[in-house]
Order: C-alpha cells, then sequence, then structure tokens
C-alpha cells in the first residue's frame, strides 16, 4: 500500500491530480442540487405570502418575479 | 404521426422533461458512479506503469476523459444552442446553458491536471503551444458564455445572445483537436483512436475508455439536474412547478 501511494515518486503529481478531479466534479454534483431545493423553498415561501394576503386571487406579479 | 418524433416533441415541454429527466437522475448518478470506480481501478492499480513516464502517465485516466468532455460539452451546447436560436425551443436553449458550467469544469480539470503532468514530463508547468492555448481559448469562451448568460436580466434573451457566442465559438474545436498535427506541439499526438489501431497498451486503453463512458454518463446527469433547477426557476409562475412545490411541501 505504500508503495501504491507512493507511485514511484510521482506521488504529489498524480494525487494533486486526482484530488482537482475529484473536488471539482463535486462541486458540479452539489451545485444543481442546491439550486433546485432553494428554487423549491423560494417557490413555496412566495405561495404561502400569496395564500395568507388574499384566497385564490391570481397577483400578475408572481410571473415577473422569477429571480 | 411517428411515436419516436412525437416523443421527442413531449420531451420538449418543460413539465414532461423534469419528470423525465428526474426518473433518469438516479440511475445516471449510479452508473457514472460504478463505471468511474471501475475505471479509477483500472487505471491506478491494474495499468501497469507507462516504460517511459512511469506512474506519472496515470494523470492521463483524469486529463484525457476531460478533455474529451470539455469538446463534447461544448459541442452539445452548440448544437442547443442552434436549436434554441432557430426553433426558440425553450429546453434547447436551458440545455445549452446547463451545460456551460460542467463543460468549464472539465475544461478546467484537463488544463490543470495537464499543467500537473507537464512538470515530471517536459519539465514545465505551462508553454504556449497550439494544443494548450486553444484548450484555455475553449475556457475562455465558456467563460463567456457564463457571464453573458447572467449578465442579462431576461433569462430567454440572455439564452439566445449566449448561444450565439456558443456559436461562433465552435469554429475553436476543429482547432483543438487538429491542434497537434497543424503545429509543432510539445503536447503530443493522438494515441487513442476509435475507428483504427490505438497506439496504446490494451491493458492501459480500458481502463481509459470506462472512464470516458464514465464521465458522459455524469455530464448527462449534471446537465438533467441543472436542467430541472433552472426549469423552475424560469417556469416558477407556472401552474406545473406550484403543483409541484405543494406536493414537496407535503412529501
Amino acid at each position: 500500500m505504500p508503495e501504491f501511494l507512493a507511485m514511484h515518486g510521482y506521488a504529489a503529481y498524480v494525487w494533486s491530480s486526482y484530488a482537482i478531479f475529484a473536488v471539482v466534479l463535486l462541486a458540479d454534483l452539489l451545485l444543481p442540487i442546491l439550486r433546485r431545493r432553494r428554487a423549491l423553498a423560494g417557490l413555496r415561501g412566495r405561495l404561502k405570502r400569496e395564500a395568507a394576503r388574499g384566497k385564490g386571487a391570481p397577483s400578475p406579479s408572481s410571473a415577473a418575479t422569477n429571480a | 404521426m411517428n411515436p419516436l418524433v412525437l416523443w421527442f416533441h413531449k420531451l420538449g415541454s418543460p413539465p414532461y422533461f423534469y419528470r423525465f429527466a428526474g426518473r433518469w437522475l438516479p440511475w445516471l448518478y449510479a452508473l457514472a458512479l460504478l463505471t468511474g470506480a471501475v475505471g479509477l481501478y483500472g487505471g491506478l492499480v491494474v495499468a501497469p506503469a507507462d516504460y517511459q513516464q512511469g506512474d506519472s502517465f496515470r494523470i492521463m485516466y483524469v486529463h484525457v476523459p476531460c478533455a474529451w468532455m470539455g469538446m463534447f460539452a461544448y459541442a452539445f451546447m452548440a448544437v442547443n444552442g442552434f436549436i434554441g436560436l432557430v426553433w426558440r425551443i425553450k429546453l434547447s436553449e436551458t440545455l445549452a446553458m446547463a451545460s456551460a458550467p460542467i463543460g468549464a469544469a472539465f475544461t478546467f480539470i484537463t488544463l490543470v491536471t495537464g499543467s500537473i503532468w507537464g512538470k515530471p514530463t517536459w519539465g514545465t508547468w505551462w508553454t504556449w503551444d497550439a494544443r494548450l492555448t486553444s484548450e484555455l481559448v475553449m475556457l475562455f469562451l465558456y467563460f463567456g458564455v457564463i457571464g453573458l448568460y447572467g449578465a442579462i436580466e431576461d433569462t430567454r434573451q440572455a439564452a439566445r445572445a449566449a448561444a450565439f457566442l456558443a456559436l461562433v465559438g465552435v469554429v475553436n474545436l476543429p482547432i483543438i483537436h487538429y491542434s497537434v498535427l497543424w503545429w509543432n506541439t510539445l503536447h503530443q499526438a493522438q494515441t487513442v483512436n476509435l475507428l483504427g489501431q490505438s497506439k496504446i497498451d490494451s491493458r492501459m486503453l480500458w481502463p481509459l475508455l470506462t472512464l470516458a463512458i464514465a464521465t458522459h454518463v455524469y455530464f448527462f446527469a449534471s446537465v438533467f439536474a441543472r436542467a430541472r433547477a433552472m426549469l423552475l426557476e424560469l417556469e416558477s409562475g407556472k401552474d406545473w412547478v406550484r403543483t409541484l412545490a405543494l406536493e414537496a411541501e407535503h412529501a
């Protein structure tokens, strides 16, 4: 195992490359998941506020605030 | 209408695509993880060390699949951008813009790992040779597309402007591919040939191809995940998104 990790003297090059591969793709994996959750949470909050303001009154502003 | 064409039309509808992508996502992630693990094991453990480069050649197993994916993602972005520009299909615009950050991530990995590989192999971190420079230009094109998309307030107008930039940048793809033939470069020429004989031992080749499959599958998983989030934001005023948000709350 130590021999495998040493990569015959190339350990720093090989493992740093694999680390960058792993870190960047992990970030790429998590970002859209968080973004979708945030979008749904924001939407639920907005629907709740609308429901509290008045029963079933369709507000034209709801379509525009999709920031 | 032909059922395949009909399905394709249906797929273009945001609520249908949202459900379709949601059904496929776990399988795509699982398949990418599985093939990725097998490929990494093959590349790090099974494949013998290179007779010239020793173990430093193992950087190839992250560098080359990412380089292929950087170009694949660009082509995917350009094709969807073109469809979005010509036929104004919302889903195509979304898919084009969803693939930009993923392609940028792959291109970034390619450049950094290439630099790390270059130091022990060539004796330098960086050189302004044709392959390296054209790859860097692609990263900047991705940044341009992402930046332009973010800079324009109206999301659909932004997508069309950014898609146009992406289409102009397509000229860079053949330059990257042929750079090692057209110019004298420090970067080595093509070793893997899908149609003919590859100049690489099969024990070294199969992990590379397995990782290529893994990164392709991962790309589609990532595009689907991004497109789903983007469609929710884009269609937040529509009934299907409202229903979905309320369903998610009760669940």
